[in-house]
């Protein structure tokens, strides 16, 4: 990629400091392996953005939309659900699907701000999607390539998944940002308040860091140009202006300090397991 | 659709100066989906849907009726560009071949030997 400003990747206003946060500098929420960390950061990207997705199921502009964003969600609560028994594995715990889904609190997630946040309007929700999914598809991508096969296995079957959301993203991104003066003027807007919670994706953490050395994972900031690239060429086509960069960034998604509506989505999530423990249907 | 107003006429909306103008078409467009299934020889009419134009027609389809792999080829055509017959004229259309069995190949010996017909 061209090096040009990266809107993404911007420190200039680190508003909040890592200092901070109480309990940020913990090697991660459970204290555990750091390839078993690094795995469930994926794991609760995927599973958390399938909980706000799937809040669009009758919010969307049309029946046809409520399916295609509920058949998102669906492929990626599968990919966590492929994830998190293999991470009980590893870790040692022992721990299955949900275990992982249903009985940890907020500061256990290792899921970053952006799949987090409430969904905003439907071009907020396309913007966040046009990022994830730009992201999901290099980083599936590279992670075909892991040492481990079981990783590498489920990269392979999400890849193809994860280039149908970044293909219906970015249909709809061309859309509303070269549509009506109304919708390009939303749709720019969207991408603004983004902005803040995409460098969390480009973090090199501890665990990401450890991942990467022993070929399991990818650094995450290696995929920051490509994925910057992908979505340029979408709002290029779209007429919008990516900007810049932002006066502040999230971050702490990967240590569990979460964002304030996270704790509303675990509560909404959460409730029925917890209320019925071991209930089955 | 909410049917419940009826919308101004376009004269109206034209020319009258206090009567709002009409409103553009808040739903999007039907298409008519069909599917080829992975042993099907044809493809075969699925059904319908709403999309804003023919990229997302296709990608509603794949999202509405090839969710259980029912599918490998789909094709999408806006309902409108379909010129169907009228059940008005079923009687003139396909009542006349009722009486020309001649045009079934059934009249014919098939010999014993003959396979795969």
């Amino acid at each position: 990629m061209s090096s040009d400003v990266s809107p993404v990747n911007s420190t200039n206003a680190p508003a909040e400091s890592e200092e901070s946060l109480p309990g940020a500098a913990e090697n991660g929420p459970s204290g555990e392996l750091p390839e078993a960390a690094y795995l469930l950061g994926l794991a609760d990207d995927a599973m958390v953005y399938a909980q706000r997705l799937s809040e669009w199921m009758t919010n969307a502009p049309q029946i046809e939309e409520d399916m295609a964003l509920g058949n998102i969600a669906l492929d990626l609560l599968g990919q966590a659900r492929a994830l998190y028994p293999y991470i009980g594995s590893i870790d040692g715990t022992g721990r299955g699907e949900d275990d992982y889904a249903m009985l940890r609190d907020e500061r256990d997630w290792r899921n970053v701000h952006l799949v987090e946040q409430e969904r905003g309007d439907f071009a907020d929700e396309m913007a966040r999607l046009l990022w994830f999914s730009a992201y999901q598809v290099e980083l599936h991508t590279a992670l075909t390539g892991s040492s481990d096969d079981v990783v590498a296995g489920v990269a392979g079957k999400a890849l193809k998944e994860v280039r149908y959301h970044l293909d219906h993203a970015s249909l709809w991104v061309v859309r509303l940002g070269d549509g009506t003066e109304e919708s390009h003027r939303r749709m720019q807007a969207a991408l603004e308040r983004v902005l803040p919670h995409l460098a969390e994706l480009f973090d090199d953490d501890e665990a990401s860091v450890t991942a990467a050395g022993l070929g399991v994972g990818v650094l995450p900031s290696s995929l920051h140009d490509a994925v910057v690239g992908r979505v340029r060429r979408v709002t290029d086509e779209a007429t919008l202006t990516l900007p810049e960069a932002s006066s502040w960034r999230s971050r702490g998604g990967r240590a569990g300090i979460h964002s304030r509506p996270m704790g509303y989505l675990l509560a909404e999530m959460q409730h029925i397991a917890r209320s019925h423990p071991g209930a089955t249907w | 659709m909410s049917g419940a107003q009826t919308p101004p006429t376009e004269q109206a909306a034209g020319t009258a100066a206090d009567s709002p103008p009409v409103a553009p078409e808040r739903s999007w467009p039907l298409w008519e989906v069909f599917v080829r299934g992975k042993r099907g020889l044809s493809h075969v009419h699925a059904g319908s849907l709403h999309a804003p134009d023919a990229a997302f027609a296709l990608r509603n389809a794949r999202d509405v009726y090839t969710r259980r792999q029912e599918g490998v080829s789909i094709w999408v055509v806006r309902a409108d560009d379909i010129t169907a017959s009228s059940p008005d004229e079923k009687d003139s259309f396909f009542d006349p071949a009722a009486d020309k069995i001649y045009r079934h190949p059934t009249f014919y010996d098939v010999p014993d030997d003959v396979e795969y017909l």
